[in-house]
């Protein structure tokens, strides 16, 4: 085969989904009346036209990069867990509460502390699913997103309750961290630390589970539990630590929002990233690698949608249109890089 | 080249103190942007822009901006109060070169507002609801909001005259001081006309959730509830579901009355526009930004929404001749005795807190006759 087609065929299913999400989002546009060329020309400029509008892309990209983890790695033992947002939130509670247990500590040591409440609460969240499926055959979708629930009134109810910080009248928050606490930019941008814990968080999944024998034997584990079971795997282990690892991504995701975003927890924390982070791990396929070019299309949709809507008056839905658009083009082409499309 | 860059920062930075003559105050305001060009207004919401509430009543305002000559408004919808919104602000400064920014959305105010004002100290930030204090906050930074209790306690007087149940319902999101405030004057209006009546309230817990709200609307009216009013988003759902079992409503932040034309009473809506034109027109003569803002009925900050069908005569009377005591400036919503539905004396016989006392904007109590808890 051609060396150069060989190098490029992994994007062509890519490039083939964006011209047709393109082509159905112009389409769109145009039926309603709004200028459709000039709209896809402030899609491209709003997410990646300028060092400003990659800036904003990467902000938005950062924390979807850790929540999709908590898909991507349940996903590999056969689990859907889509209870992210749950993990992110006592994630957030728990690391919240380090500052005040480590008061007098300089910055770097608390900021490890807080990150590691978050991994190992937010873990601890999700693989609660990995054992009700694996000791009680509960079913784990269901049972992540109903604890996803039970976290999130957990966070609202202790954040307005016995944390809320007295002087936070209006907006019920936890006391704010010491300026000493939070994380700030990387050097010369205007991204946030978050960008870099998510892309090395991704690394170290795709190396897990791509060149380690934990990471083929959860692979096993989903690809035929019984098997796995024959072949002498701790199936209920590896489901519990896939899970862990899962949920300890989406806890950081709520360590970050909070040390370098918040300032404290309150309900403004919890955004939905958990839930776009289901998104963005399908669309990857589950691949970690690919976790954090996903991320950055939907961020990158976030930040061209505020531009639609400030140039054109275009209202937030049409970025819902656009999103959902791409997604079922780039699930559609998927198919171009296989040798064979198996027909059921 | 490093000498220049360093004496310009400088410069920058006695500008931001407001150090020295009065034109040094001018770069807060378009000191950038020639006379000629127009001045760039950002406007961000939380919520969509036709919500029949919170953000509606602040789009109404800016339809009012948009055909001011010499302004250009540009506009964003359902920005989430995360890095989403200090993103969004920073676009529109930088691609759109807007140097005023309403964020109307109270959350966004600490941090996202007061890390943008510092990072961009010549665009000015008026946000709606916050507490800008001197001294700690920034001086491109100004809040503005209203003294809406004066219409709920109107409202109150509307709906226990309507009543027939003298029981009244109240949704509200979260017990925050904001909320109570509103609580409590909608319990001391109504109890103006009718001593014996009580006002019920659930919370729901946030402030866009329509399935709850509608069913805390029903449990209400199950309960024998017959004026239903609210403190969240959009009242959309509780005034419709209000209508089609049959009772009355009263709505908030802009006019539900289209949703209800049978059993809507009245409402406390916003006028905005009265604080925006403020804020604008200071920007566009260059003078300083407006820092701190509050009005009530009497400064045009609030107004309460026409009387519907339902409202006896006596009542529009009554309510009127409050109205035109607030309008005057000599009436009193709080004072004493004033207790809590706890037995607690919040407010001593003989004290009164006015509308600019601070203690109200931290109130934490529910008064007797309301039926719930915090």
């Amino acid at each position: 085969m051609n060396p150069v087609w060989t190098l490029f065929a992994p994007l062509a299913p890519f490039t083939a989904a964006a011209g047709a999400a393109a082509l159905l989002f112009a389409l769109f546009l145009a039926a309603q009346g709004f200028p459709a060329v000039e709209a896809l020309g402030l899609v491209v400029e709003g997410a990646y036209g300028s060092s400003f509008a990659w800036q904003n892309t990467l902000s938005r990209a950062a924390p979807l990069m850790l929540t999709a983890l908590c898909v991507a790695l349940p996903a590999r033992a056969g689990l859907v867990i889509i209870g992210g947002e749950g993990a992110l939130a006592v994630g957030a509670l728990a690391a919240a509460m380090v500052p005040s247990a480590c008061a007098g500590w300089s910055g770097l040591p608390v900021q490890v502390l807080m990150a590691l409440a978050g991994f190992v609460v937010g873990g601890a969240w999700v693989s609660l699913s990995a054992w009700l499926r694996h000791a009680r055959g509960v079913n784990e979708t269901i049972s992540s997103l109903l604890l996803a629930y039970i976290g999130i009134a957990v966070f609202n109810f202790l954040v307005e309750g016995v944390l809320r910080d007295p002087a936070s009248l209006n907006k019920p928050s936890t006391p704010p961290l010491a300026d000493a606490y939070l994380i700030g930019s990387m050097p010369g941008l205007d991204v946030h630390w978050g960008l870099v814990w998510g892309v090395v968080f991704c690394i170290a999944a795709w190396f897990l589970v791509r060149q380690t024998v934990f990471g083929f034997a959860v692979g096993v584990v989903g690809g035929n539990p019984r098997a796995a079971l024959m072949a002498g795997l701790p199936v209920g282990s590896l489901i519990l630590a896939s899970c862990f690892l899962g949920g300890g991504a989406a806890g950081v995701a709520g360590m970050l929002e909070v040390a370098a975003v918040h300032g404290s927890d309150n309900a403004a924390l919890l955004a939905g990233y958990g839930y776009a982070g289901i998104l963005v791990s399908f669309a990857a396929r589950h691949n970690p690698l690919g976790i954090i070019a996903c991320a950055i299309l939907v961020g990158g949709i976030g930040a061209s949608g505020s531009l639609l809507q400030r140039r054109l008056d275009l209202p937030d839905a049409a970025t819902l249109v656009l999103q959902g658009a791409l997604f079922v083009a780039l699930l559609a082409f998927e198919t171009l890089n296989r040798k064979g499309v198996r027909r059921v | 080249m490093d000498d220049s860059t360093l004496s310009a920062g400088r410069r920058n930075v006695l500008r931001v103190l407001g150090a020295g003559a009065a034109w040094q105050v001018l770069p807060f305001g378009i000191g950038r942007a020639g006379a000629a060009e127009k001045l760039v207004v950002g406007v961000i919401y939380v919520g969509p822009r036709d919500d029949f509430g919170y953000n509606q009543a602040q789009a109404q305002a800016v339809a009012v901006l948009k055909k001011m000559p010499g302004v250009k408004v540009i506009e964003e919808e359902k920005v989430p109060e995360t890095v989403a919104v200090q993103k969004t602000m920073e676009a529109m400064i930088n691609q759109d070169k807007a140097t005023l920014i309403f964020a109307t959305s109270f959350g966004y105010f600490d941090p996202h507002v007061l890390k943008m004002a510092e990072k961009y100290p010549n665009v000015r930030f008026a946000h709606c609801g916050g507490l800008w204090t001197a001294g700690k906050h920034p001086k491109n930074v100004g809040s503005f909001f209203g003294y809406i209790d004066e219409c709920q306690y109107l409202d109150g007087i509307a709906a226990a005259s309507t009543s027939k149940t003298r029981k009244l319902g109240f949704i509200a999101a979260k017990p925050i001081p904001q909320v109570l405030r509103n609580i409590n004057a909608f319990l001391l209006g109504a109890r103006s006309v009718d001593p014996k009546a009580t006002v019920k309230v659930i919370f729901t817990g946030d402030w866009s959730l329509p399935v709850k709200e509608a069913e805390a609307a029903n449990s209400l009216i199950d309960q024998g509830v017959d004026v239903l009013t609210c403190h969240v988003d959009s009242p959309k759902v509780i005034v419709e579901t209000a209508e089609r079992r049959g009772v009355y409503s009263c709505g908030y932040h802009a006019s539900q009355a289209k949703l209800a034309p049978r059993g809507y009473l009245t409402g406390a809506e916003w006028d905005w526009q009265t604080p925006y034109m403020l804020i604008v027109k200071a920007a566009m003569e260059g003078k300083p930004m407006i820092n701190f803002l509050r009005g009530g009925l009497k400064e045009g900050f609030v107004k309460p929404s026409p009387f519907g069908p339902a409202v006896s005569v006596e009542a529009r009377k009554k309510s009127d001749t409050v109205k035109a005591a607030m309008l005057k400036g000599d009436f009193l919503i709080f004072k004493g005795p004033l207790v809590d539905n706890t037995g607690k004396t919040v407010i001593a016989a003989g004290k009164a807190e006015g509308q600019q006392d601070p203690q109200l904007e931290s109130m934490n109590y529910l008064v007797d006759g309301v039926i719930g808890q915090i």
